[in-house]
């Protein structure tokens, strides 16, 4: 099933200035993204997990293209995806598209179901318009919506349906790589199991890698096959989806994994350890620091970098393995 | 057996709308006893946050409580005069909401509006007041609360935000905190905090909780006894290891197994979900019979004809389903 590397990501950084307000000289810098490293192979589901305001959601829209990067580059299929323009960029869109969280602001309220999906048809223009008609109908019935529905507008949906809607915007234009950014998170757990199980056909039907971007490690460790966890901007542990559930490597992961609560009420956690909050100003050292529990004093002075841990796993942890019985 | 602090009869919500009336909330019965926790639990649109806004009497714009009692340590709440319920609003009875940046005035410094309820509720001098928001602040963990008093909403973050909230709520000491959503908002790491600090709060001053909640894990880890709602109803109300190791109602059961992976310890990765088909009902558009009819899989005649009552199938179990007819035998 996967063979070869569909996506190269190298040192990819995407800087925001903030300037300290009016009166003020001073500004702050926000390292959305910070020097990512990471590949994504043909076929295979890359789960993308970390909580708010740790990039997840610029690094989709740097991967759209719907946001230039401060340094690094993204490789599609060998090339830079920031090299292109005019038509060459076109393809790119063609061959990449991506799937929204909020089903009701990203979809335009005075457009039939029918008539978004086909836009991209149009945009693109493939086909006469009798085909591209056709097409949207057929991708409709795919996701599971009804031909009556078509010249229904997006208020007159659910919110299960509306991202059906966005999945057959997606996919009508044959694309090879889905960015999906929390596509279930706004959706009910009877409606969320829906989705993702269409997810998962789709991907079958379609031969498509997904990107799937979530906070919720539950969702993640159902779809995906490798697994990163980004903190702050960085991603502190990459592995397969085994490997992150019985054997986590980063602390951070393990705080993750912590905080689900159980569905087993039997099952009651030991009083936890999570503490603190994520610090959003940059400061020395490991950016995990103040939140850790195994920090020693290399922590607070150098950033560790993801580093090789062993044939499938990567942690940004200065302690990774000597801390493995504590976690 | 004690007496519930809380007691809810046959509680009846019904709004006017430009398509008709409807019933939000549809005759729901429940209690809750001092020191407990009772988890509400239900998909979007089931009625459980109007059920919350009913207790506190603050149900919104066209919407009115038409039938029903809610007793309140004694009292029926719903026969108090407005300025009696005004009283017992944030003193006895707390409420805490989902998005905490909508719920606090963005233009008032955080420890005036905590110390606003101290103020009003407990009589107390301005200056008085405001030590005692810095000492509740302290309390549910905000760093450098002295300072922190002088912060407006946007200096906090969402977490932090969500600690006033429940700093307000408790700052009258209430016998009753209802939580609407609290750690919808918020991310796992800090929901573990909050849920943590809500807990310990509950057991210091022994109060009552209703925790309204979609996510099942919160409920399983944080409640005694649970109420799962559908379309205004409850359908199956439990002790909370009871309805996770049982589930009665087949919507309960289909809402257990539609939740991915983590929870179900055997990693089902690559397999599909088991689901519910179709979506919850518009309240307009209800039918005679049973409001799960359309979603389920057990359905049979009887289910479209009458609507089944909630009936104790098992010691404090009570679920209403026609898959039950009388003593814990299953119809074919």
């Amino acid at each position: 099933m996967m063979s070869g590397t569909l996506v190269e990501i190298s040192q990819l950084s995407k800087q925001y200035t903030l300037s300290g307000g009016f009166f003020s000289a001073q500004k702050r810098i926000i390292h959305a993204v910070n020097h990512i490293d990471l590949q994504i192979f043909k076929g295979e589901t890359l789960g993308v997990v970390g909580e708010s305001g740790c990039g997840k959601s610029t690094l989709a829209r740097l991967m759209t293209r719907l946001e230039k990067p401060t340094g690094g580059s993204i490789n599609f299929k060998g090339e830079n995806i920031f090299s292109y323009s005019g038509e060459a960029l076109k393809s790119y869109r063609r061959g990449v598209q991506i799937i929204f969280q909020d089903t009701y602001s990203s979809l335009n309220p005075r457009k039939s179901a029918l008539s978004m999906i086909k836009e991209p048809l149009t945009i693109h223009r493939l086909g006469s318009a009798k085909e591209r008609e056709a097409k949207a109908l057929e991708m409709m019935s795919k996701v599971g919506l009804k031909k009556e529905q078509a010249k229904r507008y997006p208020h007159e949906f659910s919110g299960g349906q509306r991202q059906r809607i966005g999945i057959a915007r997606a996919l009508v234009l044959n694309p090879e790589l889905i960015i999906a950014d929390e596509p279930v998170s706004s959706l009910d757990v009877s409606i969320q199991a829906q989705i993702l199980n269409l997810l998962l056909d789709l991907k079958n039907d379609f031969h498509l890698t997904y990107m799937f971007i979530s906070h919720d490690l539950n969702v993640i460790r159902f779809i995906s096959d490798r697994i990163a966890v980004m903190y702050l901007g960085r991603i502190v542990e990459l592995t397969t989806n085994e490997n992150i559930y019985s054997r986590p490597l980063h602390p951070y992961t393990r705080m993750l994994l912590d905080a689900v609560p159980s569905c087993d009420p039997r099952q009651k956690k030991e009083k936890m350890k999570i503490k603190g909050e994520a610090m959003l100003e940059s400061s020395q050292g490991c950016s995990f620091q103040n939140r850790c529990l195994y920090r020693k004093e290399i922590c607070t002075k150098e950033e560790p970098p993801l580093k090789k841990f062993d044939e499938q796993s990567y942690c940004a942890c200065h302690r990774a393995g000597s801390i493995q019985d504590m976690l | 057996m004690q007496t519930p602090l809380l007691e809810i009869k046959d509680l009846v919500t019904v709004f006017n709308t430009a398509r008709g009336r409807i019933k939000a909330v549809d005759g729901v019965s429940l209690q809750v006893h001092s020191g407990e926790t009772l988890g509400i639990v239900g998909e979007s649109g089931c009625g459980k946050t109007m059920l919350a806004l009913s207790i506190m009497r603050l149900v919104p714009g066209d919407g009115r409580i038409a039938n029903g009692e809610i007793i309140f340590s004694g009292q029926n709440l719903l026969t108090l005069s407005e300025e009696d319920m005004r009283a017992r609003r944030g003193s006895e009875i707390s409420m805490i909401f989902q998005e905490p940046m909508t719920s606090l005035n963005p233009v008032l410094r955080i420890g005036e509006q905590i110390a606003e309820a101290i103020r009003l509720h407990r009589n107390l001098p301005a200056k008085k007041a405001l030590e005692l928001s810095v000492d509740l602040l302290r309390e549910v963990g905000i760093p450098d609360p002295q300072k922190r008093v002088r912060d407006y909403p946007h200096n906090l973050s969402g977490g932090m935000r969500q600690r006033v909230m429940i700093a307000m709520a408790m700052s009258c000491h209430p016998k009753l905190l209802l939580a609407d959503e609290p750690t919808t908002a918020l991310d796992v790491t800090i929901q573990a905090q909050i849920l943590d600090l809500i807990s310990s709060l509950k057991q210091k001053n022994n109060m009552a909780v209703i925790f309204i909640t979609h996510d099942l894990g919160v409920i399983a880890q944080n409640a005694q006894k649970v109420a799962v709602m559908y379309a205004g109803k409850i359908v199956e109300s439990a002790p909370v290891e009871a309805l996770f190791a049982k589930p009665l109602h087949p919507y309960t059961e289909g809402l257990l197994e539609s939740i991915p992976a983590v929870c179900a310890a055997s990693g089902r990765k690559g397999e599909y979900l088991k689901t519910i088909p179709g979506t919850v009902p518009g309240l307009y558009d209800l039918t005679a019979g049973c409001r799960f009819q359309d979603r389920c899989p057990y359905a049979f005649a009887d289910c479209q004809s009458k609507e089944p009552a909630l009936a104790e199938i098992e010691t404090g179990h009570f679920v209403s389903c026609w898959k039950y007819d009388g003593k814990n035998s299953l119809r074919e």
